[in-house]
């Protein structure tokens, strides 16, 4: 019976992940580009400082849509298409938020975004604190990061450990719908630099939506992570799509008895270490998932938090990394699907972790 | 001391016909005070402009009151005198760090300043000290921030080459960052319609940098309310700018742009081709202004400035182009200043100097919680890593934010 509501449960997951048929469905949904864009059309509607600039945002509708129809909308003011010329309108963003302004500074990828990070480091993230309180710098700095499909090493890579490594900013790395219209419109409202890492293979993926999460004062708070499948035997970590790979390996492991909790980190800057550490706990076991390289990476931190933390006595088992193999991108099809962690690796980690403790929970599933 | 009325215009139009100026208006209307208290000067050397139609560009003869003259001559003196106090406290050792001196520069900052609007920006790179005292911050901000005390001007935090005021955004130490930050500011006068210019400095080093490059097009483009201001000092760092620029013609550098070059040393002149350059930038679009001056001093107090030039070439700089001595000259031949009043003048910016000196050596550090205060304007959902664990609470000072 235990088994068969897992299945439930496990089924239910991976259709909200991958489901994009209307009819599946009963309840309303909501693509993550559509919630980007109706996040983004709110904001603009909200305040007359919020404006959008990057690489093809007005007129071709953004190159990957998620500012479809916001230039008819808004006009020439208000949404900005910029020459392919990163370092300069990432500055002209950052001085914008200087004098006052709420600029929203989408780049193409994040991968772009290095020919402007002396921008978002050096001017947005340190001058409040260089200036000992007297020009804050409120801008998002948005757009696709981490590894896409077939793009190969220098379109394929994760920002969230760069960026989050940067006091003064803070980093968000929404997985679905319900974050990325939250978690955006909190990072637009924000009064200082944040930095907002999308996934480009999410944006057409749609998920369940109900009426609060579809409110134009809907905000989800910054820092703050999320239980998105409550269990008592492993803690799994993630952000971004590495949340859907977990909770697909979550399904996998309550198929051998074993109830993983999944968290999703949203924030990536400020860490809810809280949440990680009243998780672990309770399930005594943790890995962490990402789809970033694992040196200096998201698991990493996460381990040395726990382990200076009275967190770290309540371990049965050392915390284990599951991350983006430290290789550049491959462009090749299984190269590339065996350099980012799969379902079967996270269930092989989560396995090695209970050590015996995964076979007397199978037992105990029979 | 210059001819009025017909005669006047028609020695306006013979300087015209050499630098190509148009008529400007009657002098009277700019300024309201009694005429016998204004001259009329020409400015001694022509403005060379790029892309501006012959008959254009700016007054080569401009207006100057006594008061004027009184106040520019004390700005020049008193930023010499606070760059003197910063190598002196760089060499006693209350100075740690990066200290750029603008010794010789004076004119350029004296000269924009008197040219610019109340609700004009301005952004520079890391040559700041006497633009943040322009820009209304105290001789001892100045100074007290080099010492890096509680009651410098950005607290302590920033030193050097991180100070900020009133329309006065810094200060950045990335060589050409500070180029796009102010077509940012441009970019927010233009959104907001509120009729400001924005002013980014740079020097002849940061010129060969790409995001400036960037920025030209960008500003262009979007017809940005933008003035970009090339201090030329010749060298940035140690590589003059002959060995670093195969067009060291920096006004000539935008493309589109137009371009004025002007003779940096001459306060008058910096002030006129502003004035003109801010009207343009409001009214017809960016342009750039290259003032041609020079740095008495090295690079920083670090470098002692003479394996890359001769001490000959910067004693005939001081003797032939100081921008003091030379504006002194031009109001004595005026009968604008007296020597009592010059002395007057001297002796109140020593007076202010030396108490900022003072202040800058005796105020306190910043308090131990100033650490981890400010690092976000907001409120941060977490603690922030002291050194051995998550045991800080970040905090936010009283300190009014711009925004």
């Amino acid at each position: 019976m235990m088994l068969r509501s897992r299945l439930t449960q496990a089924a239910q997951a991976a259709q909200r992940a991958f489901s994009t048929s209307p009819k599946a469905m009963a309840a309303k949904q909501m693509t993550v580009r559509d919630a980007l864009n109706s996040a983004l059309d709110e904001e603009l509607a909200r305040d007359d400082r919020v404006f959008l600039l990057g690489e093809e945002v007005a007129q071709y509708d953004g190159a990957y849509k998620v500012s479809r129809g916001l230039w008819k909308k808004y006009g020439d003011k208000r949404i900005i298409d910029t020459p392919i010329t990163e370092m300069g309108f990432a500055g002209i963003a950052t001085g914008a938020a200087m004098a006052g302004l709420r600029p929203v500074c989408e780049f193409m990828t994040f991968n772009f975004a290095m020919q402007a990070i002396d921008h978002i480091i050096n001017s947005a993230a340190k001058t409040f604190y260089m200036s000992a309180g007297a020009v804050n710098v409120p801008i998002v700095f948005r757009g696709p990061n981490g590894a896409a499909s077939g793009v190969a090493a220098q379109h394929s890579q994760c920002f969230a450990a760069w960026y989050a490594h940067c006091p003064g900013l803070k980093v968000i790395s929404p997985y679905d719908t319900e974050d990325a219209r939250g978690l955006l419109k909190a990072a637009i409202r924000d009064p200082d630099p944040v930095v907002f890492l999308e996934n480009e293979l999410m944006y057409g993926t749609a998920f369940p939506v109900d009426d609060t999460i579809t409110d134009k004062d809907f905000v989800v708070p910054i820092g703050k992570a999320k239980i998105m499948r409550p269990g008592k035997d492993i803690t799994i970590v993630a952000h971004s799509k590495a949340v859907e790979t977990s909770l697909l390996a979550a399904a996998e492991l309550a198929k051998k008895g074993i109830e993983a909790e999944v968290i999703n980190l949203r924030s990536i800057r400020p860490l809810d270490t809280a949440t990680i550490f009243a998780s672990v706990k309770k399930t005594h076991h943790l890995i962490t998932v990402e789809n970033g390289w694992p040196q200096h990476g998201v698991g990493a931190e996460i381990c040395a938090r726990i382990m200076e933390d009275q967190t770290f006595f309540e371990l049965d088992a050392p915390v284990w990394r599951c991350a983006g193999v430290d290789v550049p991108m491959p462009y090749a099809k299984t190269l590339e699907a065996h350099a980012l962690p799969r379902v079967p690796d996270l269930v092989e980690a989560a396995l090695k972790v209970l050590g015996g403790k995964a076979g007397k929970a199978a037992a105990a599933a029979k | 001391m210059f001819p009025a009325g017909p005669a006047r215009r028609l020695l306006q139009r013979f300087a015209h016909s050499i630098s190509g100026a148009l008529p400007r208006p009657q002098p009277a209307k700019e300024d309201p005070r009694p005429k016998e208290e204004l001259r009329y000067v020409r400015l001694p050397k022509d403005f060379q402009l790029h892309l501006l139609p012959q008959m254009t560009g700016p007054d080569l003869i401009v207006p100057l009151s006594k008061v004027d003259a009184l106040r520019y001559y004390r700005q020049m003196v008193a930023l010499r005198s606070l760059e003197t106090a910063a190598a002196n406290l760089y060499k006693e050792r209350f100075i740690r760090g990066f200290c750029h001196l603008y010794s010789g520069q004076e004119a350029c900052a004296v000269g924009i300043r008197a040219a610019m609007g109340e609700q004009d920006k301005l952004i520079s790179g890391y040559r700041i000290h006497g633009w943040a005292y322009m820009m209304g911050v105290s001789a001892q901000g100045v100074l007290a921030e080099l010492t890096g005390r509680s009651t410098g001007c950005s607290g302590g935090k920033g030193g050097s080459m991180h100070m900020y005021g009133k329309n006065f955004f810094g200060g950045t130490g990335i060589v050409g960052d500070q180029v796009p930050l102010g077509a940012g500011l441009a970019f927010a006068g233009k959104y907001l319609k509120d009729g400001s210019v924005a002013l980014a400095l740079y020097g002849d080093g940061a010129a060969n940098q790409g995001q400036i490059a960037e920025t030209f097009n960008m500003a262009q483009l979007w017809q940005l309310p933008l003035v970009f201001v090339c201090e030329n000092n010749n060298y940035g760092m140690g590589t003059s700018s002959k060995r670093s620029s195969s067009n060291d013609k920096y006004f000539k550098r935008g493309d589109l742009l137009p371009g004025i070059r002007v003779d940096g040393q001459d306060v008058l002149a910096v002030k006129s081709a502003t004035k003109f350059a801010i009207q343009h930038a409001r009214d017809k679009g960016p342009l750039i202004v290259e003032l041609e001056t020079y740095r008495y001093g090295g690079h920083s107090m670090s470098d002692p400035g003479t394996s890359y030039r001769t001490r000959e070439e910067v004693q005939r700089i001081r003797a032939e182009r100081d921008p003091i001595k030379i504006f002194q000259t031009l109001c004595f031949q005026h009968a604008l200043i007296s020597q009592d009043e010059l002395m007057e003048l001297n002796n109140q910016v020593k007076a202010e100097i030396k108490a900022a000196t003072k202040a800058a050596i005796l105020d306190g550090e910043p308090s131990l919680p100033d650490l981890w205060s400010d690092v976000y304007s907001g409120p941060y959902e977490g603690p922030l890593r002291g050194a051995i664990g998550d045991d800080l609470e970040h905090l936010r000072l009283p300190k009014k934010s711009t925004n």
